[in-house]
């Protein structure tokens, strides 16, 4: 068995942000992945980030992507790419298939899990058309493989990912239709909503999706407007002609691994479900075991690094690898950035569902 | 549907060689190191399977390798996500129905 | 396009915000008809925890506070409306404009990121908040330089008549 002082699963923001903390901190560490690139979805997301100069605000996700894996290089870090984890065992074994022909097992003094999270679906009658896909898969498409995957597009839902992708489907050169939303206000920042709007794009409030027609791929859909009690409201239905319907209905945290290696769920229905419970510094119940990202409850990618840095530090600071003192500081510091980007109308509730987790004890 | 030649953030498409890929049994071209779906959308494919019992059209759904909605036969291996796996030179493609046949011995 | 009639329903139902939300809040000054320069004009009304526009001002015209969340001002007295904020605001929430640049023509230089860019000298359809096309401009040029990282900056004139209307341009159409 290999042996590896932290192991860090998924090289995303969250992945990357805690490995290179770790490793700054003096820790070996190990970095895999499944895909056969790093940055996991940080290279589709070409627009500027919010936030604060201390959260690299102004910069796009891509050139944030760039920057880690340099630093990622300088600092020599360990990365097995196309490495899939089946497993975790003894709460320090790690089970790896590795180019999908060698199985290793990795035994590790410290793990962070930094899976990400998976997009949800919203049924209606020909959802599974081709051309009903997530809209981080259009999103996917068009930043990371530079095609389109249709010209005509219905976007279901107005968070910010309805309205980022939306966007940036304008920018890749296709008409966005409409975005419908079934709340009666819009989900996403202001600012976002505002520049789709002012390029033409009509949005429908207290509107859903009822059907997806076509024979074999989406040819029209259906929007109707639904009641306070979200239901249909006959008469009022509208047929779209669209060739793609992007589903922007939240996320879910990839949570298999760590609840099949023991961490203790809970159910946080704000952050997208079930999250395993965790502490400020990101340890699960399991105390060789950390997160970060959104498996740990879906935010944003600035909080992902965020809370990759708190965990990368925790989990060194736990080896010994850093002075009480510096610790102190440094985990200070990453909480007041994360206050900040939790702060406000937007971010107060996930706050307090965060605070709601680490407000109870296990482990 | 067609790619992405100009794009206003990640500018113009960047020269890549071509491969060759067959797609059920029509040869055509790929950029080197995409992923097959990428490809097939670019040719403007429709749908990767057909479903085993109602045979009814999928395509990709996530995108990124979780949901297994656009897996099709590659190199006569079934349920290959074509959404994570790239081209490569004279790779055979076919339109998968049911759950497929396995044509290759591994 | 029946979807893009006066459906002027405000920020959370439409999409934009309309005049009178922005007239509420502190964040919106138009500057005066009768200001000589070019000077920022910032749509940002929601308190969203963001401040490279205060970060990128070189004149420390822009004042969020420590408080990030805190609304973006625009200090009219210090701006000289050299137009950085503009491409560095993540939101695409500022542009400078001017009542009065030539006999009845305003005056607007608004961020753009599509392809093609516009090029100077061209006639384009200017738009309100809500997309509706509203009058022609003419272009008068595109300011693509390093430091706005692919935002460009399109410099516009105008009928002054629509001065606090028009906010951007129609997206040209691909060939």
């Amino acid at each position: 068995m290999e042996e590896r002082e932290v192991v860090v699963i998924g090289a995303g923001p969250a992945g990357l942000s805690a490995a290179l903390e770790a490793a700054r901190s003096g820790a070996h560490v190990l970095l895999v992945d499944e895909n056969s690139k790093p940055g996991g979805q940080l290279f589709k997301q070409i627009h500027k980030f919010f936030g604060s100069r201390d959260h690299r605000a102004g910069v796009r996700g891509i050139d944030i992507g760039t920057q880690l894996l340099e630093e990622a290089d300088a600092l020599k870090i360990e990365v097995w790419l196309d490495a899939e984890v089946c497993g975790i065992f003894n709460q320090r074994d790690v089970w790896i298939v590795r180019n999908k022909e060698k199985s290793v097992n990795v035994r590790a003094q410290r793990i962070i899990i930094a899976t990400g999270a998976v997009e949800n679906s919203v049924n209606f009658p020909g959802w599974s058309l081709p051309g009903v896909m997530g809209a981080g898969a259009a999103q996917t498409m068009i930043n990371l493989h530079r095609v389109l995957p249709g010209f005509k597009v219905l976007m279901v839902g107005s968070g910010n990912v309805g309205v980022i992708v939306s966007y940036q489907l304008l920018q890749a050169g296709a008409d966005v239709k409409a975005i419908v939303e079934a709340a009666p206000r819009l989900g996403g920042y202001g600012v976002h909503t505002a520049k789709v709007r002012r390029a033409g794009v009509p949005f429908h409030t207290s509107h859903t999706v009822l059907e997806a027609r076509g024979t074999d791929h989406v040819e029209s859909a259906t929007i109707v407007q639904i009641d306070d009690k979200w239901q249909p409201i006959p008469g009022t239905e509208k047929v779209l002609d669209v060739d793609t319907i992007c589903i922007a209905a939240g996320l879910t945290p990839l949570v298999e691994l760590a609840f099949a290696a023991g961490c203790e769920p809970l159910y946080s229905p704000l952050l997208g479900g079930m999250v395993p419970w965790h502490d400020a510094s990101m340890r699960t119940s399991i105390p060789s075991i950390y997160i970060a990202g959104d498996i740990s409850g879906v935010e944003e990618a600035s909080t992902a690094m965020e809370e990759g840095r708190m965990a990368g530090l925790s989990a060194a600071h736990s080896l010994g690898y850093v002075a009480e003192q510096v610790y102190e500081v440094g985990f200070k510091a990453a909480e007041q950035r994360m206050l900040a980007l939790r702060s406000g109308l937007f971010g107060q509730k996930r706050r307090d569902a965060k605070a709601a987790i680490m407000a109870q004890t296990r482990g | 549907m067609q790619r992405i030649i100009e794009h206003p953030v990640l500018g113009p498409l960047p020269d890549v060689p071509m491969v060759k890929i067959i797609v059920d049994g029509e040869p055509m071209e790929a950029r080197e190191g995409e992923m097959i779906a990428a490809a097939l959308i670019a040719t403007g494919k429709k749908y990767f399977r057909k479903t085993i019992k109602t045979h009814e059209p999928r395509g990709i759904y996530c995108g990124i390798g979780r949901c297994t909605d656009c897996v099709m036969t590659v190199n006569g291996i079934p349920n290959v996500r074509t959404c994570i796996t790239p081209v490569e030179d004279g790779m055979v493609i076919e339109t998968q129905m049911g759950y497929g046949v396995w044509k290759q011995e591994q | 396009m029946e979807h893009t009639t006066s459906d002027d329903k405000g920020l959370k139902v439409s999409g934009a915000p309309n005049l009178a939300e922005l007239h509420a809040s502190p964040c919106y000054q138009l500057p005066a008809e009768d200001r000589r320069a070019l000077a920022a004009v910032i749509e940002c009304i929601e308190g969203i925890p963001c401040n490279p526009c205060e970060t990128a001002c070189p004149q420390h015209a822009i004042i969020v506070g420590d408080e990030i969340t805190n609304l973006p001002i625009v200090d009219l007295d210090k701006c000289n409306g050299c137009g950085i904020c503009v491409a560095a605001c993540p939101g695409l929430a500022i542009y400078l404009k001017k009542h009065t640049f030539k006999e009845n023509l305003a005056y607007i230089a608004f961020p753009y990121e599509y392809v093609p860019l516009p090029v100077e000298g061209q006639t384009i359809r200017m738009v309100d908040r809500l997309g509706q096309d509203v009058c022609d401009g003419t272009v008068l040029r595109v300011v693509k330089i390093k430091k706005n990282d692919r935002t460009a900056v399109v410099h516009a004139t105008y009928p002054n008549g629509y001065y606090e209307q028009v906010v951007n341009m129609q997206r040209l159409a691909t060939d």
